[in-house]
């Protein structure tokens, strides 16, 4: 097998659990030592996704090819050539660092002349030399991480999957693992990653965003947030807000407006054009605007912008 | 007197410690009525345990808090009347239906049958549920089981509201109507302290509280919050952003450095002057960009800089 094959190739892939349909039509394709972001909220179909490329479920209908293997007929072979990590499950709190590390690499068969040496460099690269006696369950968080990383690819496998790999973590961690993880991918490890955390999909290259089973976009984080929004953002300083909202829900133009802490966030197709004019609109209705001005959209409002609008609802009034 | 300018939530000095950790250290801060206050940290900040002394369920160590006028340490029980704790697991019955669940906390808080249809009525409608209630709990997403836990919670409008992550994991369209029922409750003179690992929803909230290993960094509004920093922030989007990094890293003038997906992310002192200077090198050195722009610091930079920075309040 060439090195060029060790990635993700997903065509028109299918899962259904009776009448429900988990995953609907998804295809993409990963380039090897890209950093991939499966993002969706909880229940989309991103771990029935994630299952089927790991081997451990098999497909409705649909192609998906991992590390050059086919993950129906050949699923053996899949689960050899990647590593899985998922922030909660993967380590025992009950052992020793070391052990944990010896008790992975006898569940990924390393073979047992090489097992000193990948542990040796799993410490270095987890920043761990000198912890190996500590017990797991008392590490800090953001160590814990990296032993679990560490753990995933002790076999050197050409692509891992990250589940939700730094939910929760205090930004500095969060921080430290993704410099690992970008400086993995540079060596040309394919990363997987699925999230519900939009911040963290913000250190992925390219983004998929899964709602109910099905892709809703594509692209990386800036494509996304310039190219997606049917129109842009605009946020406003105004009292009172209450007010405002329901005023602008009304107005010609206006696309969407939302209540964000002590502003608003409002959508319109222009928002160049529509700033005066939005002004003028909330002063004649005796709302007093302290501050308008466009702001970028986070991948949050990139999603809801594409999520609602497929459920054919503008704002339920 | 003036009940509006009275504390409905009220902290001074509260500490907890468990062996080993101090869970909440010394923290003070006040909400007032119509006010969202946002606890926000990653986990193990102290966030739900506040919560849970808050709720009179678990006996503080040190210090006071009062719950609408109740002593949470000397009358636990005092406030619960008054108060709605939400737990990140909060109890539906998921072989009922979304009306049957709200009748059964309506019966429970002795809600009469009058106002359980008109508050209820409201509510489905502002959380965008009115279609749902005949469903069974156990089949609702998890964003609408949040919802409902919600409604659930503010049955017998409580003056003061306590929600312990309401929002992780839920769909972000579900998570803005969720919000847009908590920002009506303002309107009706509610208190509401949430708390939140996810450090952008601090934005949505009108004050916070920015805990760390159980102490509080800071405890302001969003705005002034980032107004703090007094450093501005540059993203360069690049389709080698490990080139940009090597390149600026060691740049003068930056206080912090992030790779994100397709750039970088930086701190630094002074905006201008480091937009063009970064042009310039990157250029020289020829490594590819599609662009310098200025950006709004997040409550993230403002986090990192305090603690990086060892700027901790004592």
């Amino acid at each position: 097998m060439n090195t060029e094959d060790r990635s993700v190739l997903i065509e028109s892939l299918v899962k259904r659990f009776g009448d429900f349909t988990a995953v609907d039509h998804i295809s993409l394709e990963t380039r090897r030592g890209e950093i991939f972001g499966f993002l969706g909220p909880n229940g989309a179909g991103k771990s029935t996704c994630i299952r089927m490329l790991c081997g451990l479920l098999r497909p409705t209908s649909g192609r998906a090819i991992v590390a050059g293997f086919d993950v129906a007929r050949e699923p053996e072979s899949v689960r050899q050539h990647i590593g899985y990590m998922s922030q909660k499950f993967s380590l025992y709190n009950d052992l020793k660092v070391i052990e944990n590390l010896h008790l992975f690499a006898g569940l990924y068969n390393v073979p047992r002349d090489l097992v000193g040496e990948r542990i040796a460099w799993a410490l270095e690269m987890a920043d761990l030399k000198g912890k190996e006696a500590m017990m797991t369950g008392t590490l800090p968080s953001g160590w814990k991480q990296r032993l679990a990383l560490g753990c995933a690819v002790l076999h050197r496998p050409p692509i891992i999957f990250l589940d939700e790999p730094t939910s929760g973590v205090d930004p500095i961690s969060r921080r430290q693992f993704w410099d690992l993880i970008h400086q993995m991918a540079a060596e040309g490890v394919t990363v997987f990653v699925t999230t519900h955390y939009m911040e963290e999909a913000e250190y992925c290259n390219r983004l998929a965003m899964i709602y109910r089973g099905k892709m809703v976009a594509l692209g990386t984080p800036t494509e996304l947030k310039q190219k997606s929004m049917k129109g842009e953002l605009l946020l406003i300083e105004c009292e009172p807000l209450g007010v405002a909202v329901e005023t602008l829900q009304g107005a010609p133009e206006v696309l969407d407006a939302a209540v964000f802490g002590n502003a608003l966030h409002v959508l319109v197709p222009n928002a160049g054009k529509e700033t005066a004019r939005l002004q003028a609109y909330l002063v004649a209705r005796e709302v007093q605007v302290s501050k308008i001005e466009p702001i970028r959209p986070s991948l949050e409002d990139v999603f809801v912008a594409l999520t609602s609008e497929r459920e054919g609802r503008k704002e339920p009034v | 007197m003036n009940i509006a300018a009275q504390a409905a939530i009220m902290l001074a000095g509260l500490s907890k410690s468990f062996p080993g950790v101090h869970a909440v250290e010394r923290l003070s801060f006040e909400v007032y009525p119509g006010e969202i206050f946002g606890l926000v940290g990653p986990d193990g900040a102290g966030k739900t345990t506040t919560l849970r002394m808050l709720a009179g369920v678990m006996p503080p160590d040190r210090g006071t808090a009062t719950v609408a006028g109740f002593d949470v340490g000397r009358d636990p029980e005092g406030a619960k009347h008054h108060l709605s704790y939400m737990p990140q697991r909060f109890g539906l019955y998921e072989d009922l239906t979304v009306d049957e669940n709200i009748r059964f906390y309506a019966d429970l808080f002795g809600v009469n049958k009058a106002e359980r249809e008109l508050r209820s009525g409201q509510l489905l409608r502002a959380a965008g549920m009115s279609e749902f209630r005949g469903r069974w709990a156990g089949k609702l997403s998890g964003g609408m089981k949040q919802k409902l836990g919600l409604i659930c919670a503010l049955i017998h409008r409580p003056k003061v509201i306590l929600l312990d992550e309401p929002t992780t994991g839920v769909d972000p369209v579900s998570r803005r109507d969720f919000w847009r029922v908590l920002y009506e409750l303002t309107a009706e003179g509610v208190a509401i302290l949430t708390s939140t690992a996810y450090l952008d929803e601090a934005e949505r909230c009108h004050r916070v509280a920015l805990l760390h290993q159980g102490r509080l960094l800071f405890c302001d509004t969003p705005a002034h919050l980032k107004a703090r920093l007094g450093k501005g922030v540059l993203a360069v989007t690049s389709p080698d952003p490990r080139r940009v990094r090597e390149q600026l890293q060691n740049a003068e003038g930056i206080s912090s450095l992030v790779l994100t997906g397709d750039g970088v992310h930086i701190v630094v002192d002074d905006v201008a002057r480091r937009m063009a200077e970064f042009q310039a090198r990157l250029k020289q050195a020829q490594v590819p960009f599609d662009q310098i722009q200025r950006v709004t610091p997040t409550i993230e930079d403002l986090f990192v800089d305090a603690v990086s920075g060892g700027k901790v309040r004592r």
